[in-house]
């Protein structure tokens, strides 16, 4: 890398090593930076803008700052974009960004807005005259990283320290924000047991799938010891999508006559992977209203019904 | 027959009066005399109906006591030499303002105590009259209570050193005539009258205040003593101003040309009030003002002369109405007037004059407060009738009414040898005199007021006829009879004054007395002999009394219930002359035209501009409220959209 | 032309991170877009560091990184708990502010 670096010390203009790495790492970088305007899943454009961080990250290096480059994929790519991709499975993995604009015009607006920027921006890149490009290798002194600590530990102590009580804040903060005050008494076993037999539910685990059938699979519902079948078997998220398999399907030959197909079973059921369905019930809540319906409803209406429920915060 | 006067300064004249020597401890006393019925009347109004039972009485013992301090104070005077008889002294510093530095001062002298014997001792007599004119009237404490305050008022305008002191005493008897004359405000037209009078007193007290400022800003003062030793060097003009000034308040006070028109309104108080206030003393405030102000006036012969016109068109004024009045009260009130106009034309006349303006201003009180309290008396025989073509033959009845009245009627005639005769003849004699050698003056004053004598003898005889004498006209319902003691008692005791206290003021030497807190005279000649003025003045009185009693006395004239259709004059004078018809067309419909365009003009100018912000304000507020739509989306574009701004300014200033 | 094309590139990615932030509604994605252009803003810091020959540049791009990364961990805490109470994550849904 301080090879590149040192390619370009002869000013304005790039080395040729470095033209290459420009002219490859920069396109892609804007390419997959394209991705947050024009991706429709919020997956795809996280694993974009991961590639947007990495391309930036080897730009650093480019520019002689080997500790930044690093830092850059330690932290965002690492760390920051994790943690996006980490809210995104908790949300629903699978919300796709409706591109229907709400706000009339405002995707006219910020088409314009944003060529507006990039026009003054580029007036005044194109105004402003730089001078000779110095190139950090001799403040660095081959040791990048140990000038940068030299620096940030001297001239910028008190700063580090500043920076390092923010974090310190952030942390809490996001610990208060994500806590939720628990409303009631944490179940036992035997609680819940004592509710199950209450509601008059199932005391032991469901069935696995597959049992008395010609196949085991998972996407395939047990049968009974009357041959009759036990929905509960199949994973949720599977007859969610619609993807149990029928014993139509599988054996024909077990079929009795008057056995409903299985494909009839409610699939507009989203199974919340967020909340404990079980500590739900106890708690008598109301089931979480449908995606579908949250989609189309008003926004203000459809949660409120939820709100108080799940954010009390002090008993 | 020109009148010689002799070319003295102006106002230097008036200064006769010492204010030297050292107050006697009955004058510095006088103080009582105002604070008495004060402390009476905030007693009476702050006890409320616990004081119900001995109210009145305590309102009766406050003028007696008052006049029994006022004797002593009189006596006082007496002994003192006539150089040290006026005397000032201050109560406590009023208003200590550097160059305006105002002590809360009283002046005892002949003319203040002249004034305070006469509003105690009449204004007793009226208390007590009062006693059984209000006694089943569930208010009668407060009225006890508003009297009191009216005299402490009067005693205060009366015996202040200065015309501050004085005004508060000038606001105090407005208010309590305001009170008196509306005590009866359940009903809304006595009501309006106490409003009307009220108002037209204010605009005087806005000449009183004018007055006073001019005072202030020429002389940086209002004691008496000290404006009047400016008034010999101040220019006429300012001199003029303070008169005239002063005028205007005597005229709203004493209800004297232009400002005449509340007085016969004012009749709907209670008759003692009518007596006491609008006949014998408040009504008279006036004339004591130009008194008191001689010095000014003597120095602004202008203005002295309004003072001769207004004196002479009220007399006339007063008169011509008072014949036309069937209005008993009313009839009084014009007759009252009137008379109040000889006075004011006597105080224009001089020195001289003024000295019989105040023994006029005397005997009247007692003669006019003893015609009120008859016709009280009568009114409460007849069930409160007041209109009398609704009387007659009420000599039969009211022997004692009848009687006193009666002696009220010849003094106010000035027949010989009642009061009247000796202070209103003086009168005429003196408006015959020509003042600074005008002799059209004399004649024409002289005529009016001779004229005058002559209308008033009808006037009031017609009254007289109509009311005692005549064929019985009123209802079955009404049986007339004579009033207790303590109402015919006071009567009684006017009745006498109205006979001899003009006999015993001018035997007394009156004038003289009464001349030492004035100033020289100069008896001047009047154009006719005086014999003659007063042989024609007595045939005028005969003859207008004959005519009204062939109309209205004798046995073969009758009087129609109803009031016959006549000429216009008569038409005229029934309307007070169309008094209220010019004062609306004059000042209430462009007043209300004004405080309409006044109006208008606040809520379309003043208010419209306010309102047409809050209206700006509001537009603005909801385009802006849209931006507010509570999307940051739209935030975020806006917070762009001023950095693309900024970014391109800077570009633009960059170059 | 060195610093130029760097700066060239670090405006195209800030431009399309606030574009993002106008047009997108998934506020994580608008949440990418703030972060995107923090790191166009960084890359003009180093850029310029290396044409001053200055470390300085590249200590204000570690403590923009620091700063970004308590934002992220405060705004997805937000994200959360936003989601949680009302079962959208979309920026326009989250407008009770202004009643």
């Amino acid at each position: 890398m301080s090879v590149l670096a040192a390619a370009a010390d002869s000013g304005l203009v790039m080395s040729t090593a470095e033209q290459w790495l420009f002219w490859t790492v920069g396109p892609i970088v804007v390419l997959s930076a394209s991705a947050l305007l024009f991706a429709k899943r919020a997956v795809v454009t996280a694993c974009s803008v991961m590639l947007t961080m990495v391309g930036l990250a080897v730009l650093y290096v480019g520019l002689g700052a080997p500790f930044l480059g690093v830092v850059q994929v330690v932290v965002y790519t690492g760390a920051i974009m994790m943690l996006f991709v980490f809210v995104l499975m908790l949300v629903g993995v699978d919300i796709s960004d409706s591109f229907v604009e709400t706000i009339r015009g405002q995707r006219w607006l910020g088409t314009l807005f944003g060529l507006g920027l990039l026009a003054v921006l580029g007036g005044a890149l194109a105004r402003a005259t730089f001078t000779q490009v110095i190139g950090v290798e001799a403040v660095s002194d081959g040791n990048n990283p140990g000038a940068i600590a030299n620096l940030l530990f001297s001239d910028y102590a008190f700063t580090l320290e500043v920076t390092g009580c923010l974090l310190i804040i952030a942390a809490m903060g996001a610990v208060v924000l994500t806590h939720r005050v628990r409303l009631t008494k944490k179940l036992t076993q035997a609680d819940m047991a004592a509710v199950k037999v209450r509601e008059g539910m199932r005391l032991t685990p469901p069935p696995a799938p597959g049992n008395y059938a010609r196949h085991n699979a998972a996407d395939v519902p047990a049968l009974d010891a009357a041959g009759k079948i036990i929905e509960d078997s199949v994973p949720d998220v599977l007859r969610m999508r619609g993807q149990v398999h029928t014993l139509r399907g599988v054996a024909q030959d077990l079929l009795p006559a008057e056995v409903a197909p299985v494909d009839a079973a409610p699939v507009d059921v989203v199974v919340d992977v967020v909340v404990d369905v079980v500590v739900e019930a106890a708690a008598a809540e109301p089931p979480p209203p449908a995606d579908a319906s949250a989609e189309a409803a008003p926004a203000e209406v459809a949660p409120v019904d939820v709100a108080p429920v799940e954010e009390g915060d002090t008993p | 027959m020109i009148n010689q006067t002799i070319a003295t300064p102006p106002g230097a004249v008036w200064l006769a009066a010492e204010t030297g020597g050292t107050a006697s401890s009955a004058a510095w006393g006088c103080w009582l005399v105002i604070a008495l019925p004060l402390v009476s009347a905030a007693l009476l109004l702050l006890a409320g109906r616990r004081a119900d039972k001995w109210g009145h009485l305590l309102g009766v013992a406050a003028p007696a006591v008052a006049f029994c301090l006022g004797v002593w104070a009189f006596f006082d005077l007496l002994g003192r030499p006539a150089a040290e008889r006026v005397q000032d002294f201050e109560l406590f510093q009023w208003i200590p303002g550097g160059v305006f530095d105002l002590g809360f001062g009283l002046r005892v002298d002949q003319l203040s105590l002249t004034f305070v014997l006469l509003v105690t001792f009449v204004g007793t007599l009226i208390h007590i009259y009062s006693v059984a004119y209000m006694a089943h009237d569930p208010a009668r404490r407060r009225f006890f209570a508003y009297l009191n305050l009216f005299v402490a008022a009067m005693l205060l305008l009366v015996l202040a050193d200065s015309y501050l002191v004085l005004f508060v005493g000038w606001e105090g008897v407005g208010l309590a005539s305001y009170l008196l004359i509306g005590f009866w405000n359940q009903r809304l037209d006595y009501a309006v009258a106490a409003k009307k009078a009220f108002v037209a007193n204010r605009v005087g007290d806005f000449g009183m205040l004018v007055a006073m400022m001019v005072m202030f800003t020429q002389f940086h003062s209002v004691k008496f003593d000290e404006v009047f030793s400016f008034a010999s060097w101040a220019s006429p003009t300012t001199l003029t101003v303070i008169a005239l000034a002063l005028l205007l308040a005597a005229c709203g006070k004493s209800a004297q040309f232009p400002l005449q028109s509340w007085l016969g309104d004012a009749m709907a108080g209670p008759t003692p009030v009518s007596a006491l206030i609008h006949a014998a003393t408040m009504v008279t405030a006036g004339v004591y003002l130009v008194v008191r102000s001689g010095p000014i006036f003597e120095a602004a012969p202008h203005a002295r002369l309004v003072v001769l016109i207004v004196g002479a068109i009220t007399l006339l004024y007063g008169a011509i109405v008072g014949c036309a009045k069937d209005d008993m009260k009313k009839a009084l009130a014009a007759s009252t007037m009137s008379q109040i106009g000889y006075m004011m034309l006597a105080a224009g006349l001089g020195p001289v004059g003024a000295v019989f303006a105040i023994m006029h201003l005397v005997t009247h009180g007692f003669f006019k407060a003893g015609m009120f309290l008859g016709a009280g008396s009568v009114m409460h025989a007849m069930r409160d009738q007041v209109d009398m073509r609704r009387f007659g033959h009420l000599d039969k009845f009211m022997k004692i009414t009848w009687l006193t009245f009666m002696m009220g009627w010849l003094a106010i005639l000035g027949v010989p040898p009642f009061a009247g005769f000796f202070s209103k003849d003086k009168i005429i004699e003196q408006a015959f005199v020509a003042p600074d050698g005008q002799v059209w003056q004399a004649w024409v004053f002289g005529s009016v007021a001779l004229l005058g004598a002559g209308l008033t003898a009808f006037y009031m005889s017609r009254l007289f006829f109509m009311v005692f004498h005549g064929k019985a006209r009123w209802s079955d319902e009404q049986h007339p009879h004579e009033s207790p003691a303590l109402m015919t008692v006071p009567m009684i005791v006017l009745a006498l004054g109205s006979v001899f206290l003009g006999l015993i003021l001018t035997l007394a030497g009156f004038d003289d007395f009464l001349a030492g807190a004035l100033a020289e005279g100069h008896h001047g000649e009047p154009v006719l002999n005086a014999y003659l003025i007063m042989g024609a003045t007595f045939a005028l009185v005969v003859a207008g009394a004959w005519i009204a009693w062939r109309r209205f006395g004798a046995a073969s004239a009758t009087v129609p219930v109803l009031p016959p259709a006549v000429d216009g004059l008569i038409r005229a004078a029934r309307a007070d002359l169309y008094q209220d018809t010019v004062n609306h067309a004059l000042l209430v419909r462009p007043g209300q035209a004004l405080v309409r365009g006044a109006v208008r003009a606040d809520t379309g100018v003043v208010d419209g501009a306010v309102r047409g912000l809050a209206w700006l304000l509001q537009s603005v507020g909801a385009v802006l409220a849209r931006l507010q739509n509570g999307f940051v989306r739209s935030y975020a574009a806006t917070m762009l959209a001023g950095v693309i701004l900024l970014t391109a300014i800077v570009l633009a200033v960059w170059i | 032309m060195t610093v130029t094309a760097y700066l060239a590139l670090a405006s195209a990615l800030f431009v399309i991170g606030a574009v993002t932030v106008l047009v997108r509604r998934n506020s994580i994605i608008v949440f990418m877009g703030i972060e995107l252009m923090l790191n166009a803003a960084n890359l003009a810091f180093l850029a310029f560091s290396r044409m001053w020959g200055e470390l300085d540049g590249q200590l204000a791009a570690l403590f923009v990184m620091v700063v970004a990364a308590a934002e992220v961990v405060v705004g997805l805490a937000i994200i959360v708990s936003l989601f949680r109470t009302r079962r959208t994550v979309s920026v326009d849904d989250e407008n009770l502010m202004r009643h």
